[in-house]
């Protein structure tokens, strides 16, 4: 306590960029629950989502039904929070493989350069230039039966050019600069540099990258949903539950816009917070 | 000899780039010895960093092609690994940087950049390693060391940050510290603070000193030694006072009539050098200066003047129509 208030009379606190604002806590939330409702999905009191009650098809929302039913008498709402599973799923673990690999290699390319950079940059700038969504579509129609596995392990692998170049350029913007030639010159190993040097310094960008990355993921998750390329049916997950609500649009509206609103909802709140953060910890550009 | 600390022989520094080899550093030699302060001055863009970085190993190994030798006590780097490097490096010879704003992580307490060194490569504990930062901060004139080894650098001033630039820098009391344009980001009052703050390290650590820089008022005092580069080359080399007052390379007297003088009456017009400084990659067989010295003769533009030996022991200079020594005394 007295170093804290020692502290406080000499140094006022890091001078940051932006401040975060209520409306980020209030996404912080959105994303909270959506994350605990697909962990707890089947502890919560949902109905079950493959339930086909007879007497209720497309019914709005009422009191029984939260929001409705579809044309098979599901149960919507407990459909959308078991569909959020499927998309963060994806969302997350095609991410930790993307930064995985893409990440690490980004960092040790940009520090090392010469003819390692080169190399690797040229292969992946090649992946580059070949459309990932193509790719993606045609390994998963050909890879069947699918599993929620397999579609994280191509979305996964198809994001590796995608972190690595943004990880490059992060690096590389960083290890120029005079104090990692200082770091070097007082001694500090190469892996030193890496970890303490190097990776904080880039950690706000790749912190917003991951969560836009997220998002982008999850939207594709929804793209290859709606070709019918994600999970099998009845397995709900949001992308295909606007694909199979297209056919009974005129019917029953609500069925494609609850699961659209949470696909909406979710990827704001992760664009928003990833660019909340990068202004937020933007300390290597504090004004003096 | 026996007591050079830094002994460069022929040293070359060659980039390659897509305009063609870039000549940044050419046949420089030079000693120095132990607890000697020597200063280069010269343009920006004469090689005065390049120089600096090519001594320290710490060019680049794949577009840059460094020949001759560099012995640092007895230990040649030219050519060295990093590895081997890292064995010098902070414990034999340390740098201070052009630029206190990029010298310093941003995202680390400024403490624990000086306390990383000292457990690296000392193998300190971490409260010995604290106590002695601490120590290392208070040495360079940082107020309330205690509390500042928490602050982060964009905490401090300027002249702060160079301060704990140096601090890290003498973490582990090397025997030879490059000063590259030590004070060029600073305030013409911090400026002095500094350079006096360098000498006084010098004589308490018993190092030598590099001092690079574009101001001659900086070296002027500090400086046992002075080296003059002008496109990669040394062009004078001598005592301080010799350079100053016996200089016979006209570049020298063009540097030294370019810098502005208390006594002038005001609004004195400085003299500038005519022209630019040459493209290093269009670089003719004469001396590099010739295009812009009002004595070059034929054969200045034919022929590059090697360096010769001036009257005065230890001073040499390289030009075919050098200047009548002034004879000025000290």
């Amino acid at each position: 306590m007295s170093e804290l208030l020692e502290e406080t009379s000499l140094i006022e606190k890091p001078d940051r960029g932006e401040p975060l604002g209520p409306l980020f806590w209030i996404c912080v939330g959105w994303l909270a629950l959506n994350v605990l409702g697909a962990i707890f999905a089947n502890v919560l009191p949902l109905q079950d989502p493959l339930f086909q009650n007879y007497s209720f098809i497309n019914s709005g929302p009422s009191l029984h039904h939260l929001l409705g039913t579809d044309d098979l008498g599901r149960d919507i709402f407990s459909r959308v929070v078991y569909g959020s599973r499927v998309s963060i799923a994806v969302g997350v673990g095609a991410m930790i493989i993307g930064f995985g690999v893409g990440a690490p290699l980004g960092m040790l390319a940009a520090y090392r350069r010469g003819r390692f950079d080169l190399i690797l940059t040229t292969v992946m700038y090649v992946f580059l230039a070949f459309p990932a969504i193509v790719a993606v579509i045609a390994v998963l129609s050909f890879w069947t039966p699918r599993a929620l596995v397999k579609i994280i392990l191509v979305i996964g692998l198809a994001s590796i050019p995608l972190v690595y170049r943004v990880i490059r350029t992060a690096t590389m913007a960083i290890a120029t600069k005079d104090y990692i030639i200082a770091a070097k010159v007082q001694g500090a190993t190469d892996r030193r540099i890496l970890v303490k040097e190097l990776l904080p310094n880039i950690a706000p960008i790749a912190v917003s990258f991951l969560l836009i990355g997220i998002a982008t993921v999850v939207t594709l998750e929804g793209a290859l949903a709606f070709l019918g390329l994600s999970v099998n049916p009845p397995t709900p997950s949001w992308g295909n539950m606007i694909n199979e609500s297209r056919t009974v649009m005129s019917q029953n509206p609500w069925l494609v816009l609850f699961p659209s609103l949470a696909l909406c909802l979710f990827l704001l709140c992760l664009n928003f917070i990833g660019d909340r953060l990068r202004s937020h910890f933007d300390v290597t550009e504090v004004k003096l | 000899m026996s007591d050079a600390l830094l002994v460069v022989k022929d040293l070359a520094a060659t980039f390659h780039t897509a305009a063609g080899p870039l000549p940044a550093v050419g046949g420089v030699s030079f000693e120095l010895e132990k607890n000697e302060t020597l200063g280069i001055v010269g343009e920006s863009g004469s090689g005065k960093t390049v120089l600096a970085r090519t001594i320290m190993g710490l060019q680049p190994r794949t577009n840059v092609t460094i020949t001759g030798s560099v012995l640092l006590n007895g230990v040649q780097t030219v050519g060295a690994s990093e590895d081997e490097m890292r064995r010098l490096w902070s414990t034999e010879v340390s740098m201070v940087f052009q630029d206190p704003m990029t010298s310093l992580n941003p995202v680390m307490r400024i403490g624990k950049q000086i306390d990383e060194t000292l457990r690296v490569r000392l193998g300190m504990s971490r409260e010995a390693a604290r106590a002695r930062a601490i120590e290392l901060l208070e040495m360079v004139g940082i107020p309330s060391p205690t509390e500042r080894y928490r602050a982060y650098p964009g905490q401090l001033s300027g002249g702060m940050r160079q301060r704990v630039v140096i601090a890290t820098a003498l973490a582990c009391t090397p025997q030879l510290l490059m000063a590259d344009e030590p004070t060029t980001g600073l305030d013409v009052t911090i400026q002095a603070q500094i350079l006096n703050l360098l000498d006084t390290l010098k004589e308490q650590l018993h190092m030598s000193v590099v001092l690079i820089t574009h101001d001659l008022g900086v070296v002027a005092t500090r400086t046992s030694r002075l080296i003059v580069m002008y496109a990669g080359r040394i062009v004078e080399i001598g005592a301080t006072h010799d350079v100053f007052t016996n200089y016979r390379m006209p570049y020298t007297r063009a540097l030294l009539e370019s810098s502005p003088k208390v006594a002038n009456p005001a609004h004195t017009r400085l003299i500038a050098i005519p022209g630019r400084p040459p493209n290093l990659l269009r670089l003719t067989q004469g001396c590099a200066f010739a295009p812009r010295c009002a004595y070059a003769s034929d054969r200045c533009h034919q022929e590059r003047p090697e360096l010769e030996r001036a009257a005065e022991p230890g001073h040499s200079f390289a030009c075919w129509n050098p200047l009548e020594p002034q004879g000025g005394r000290p």
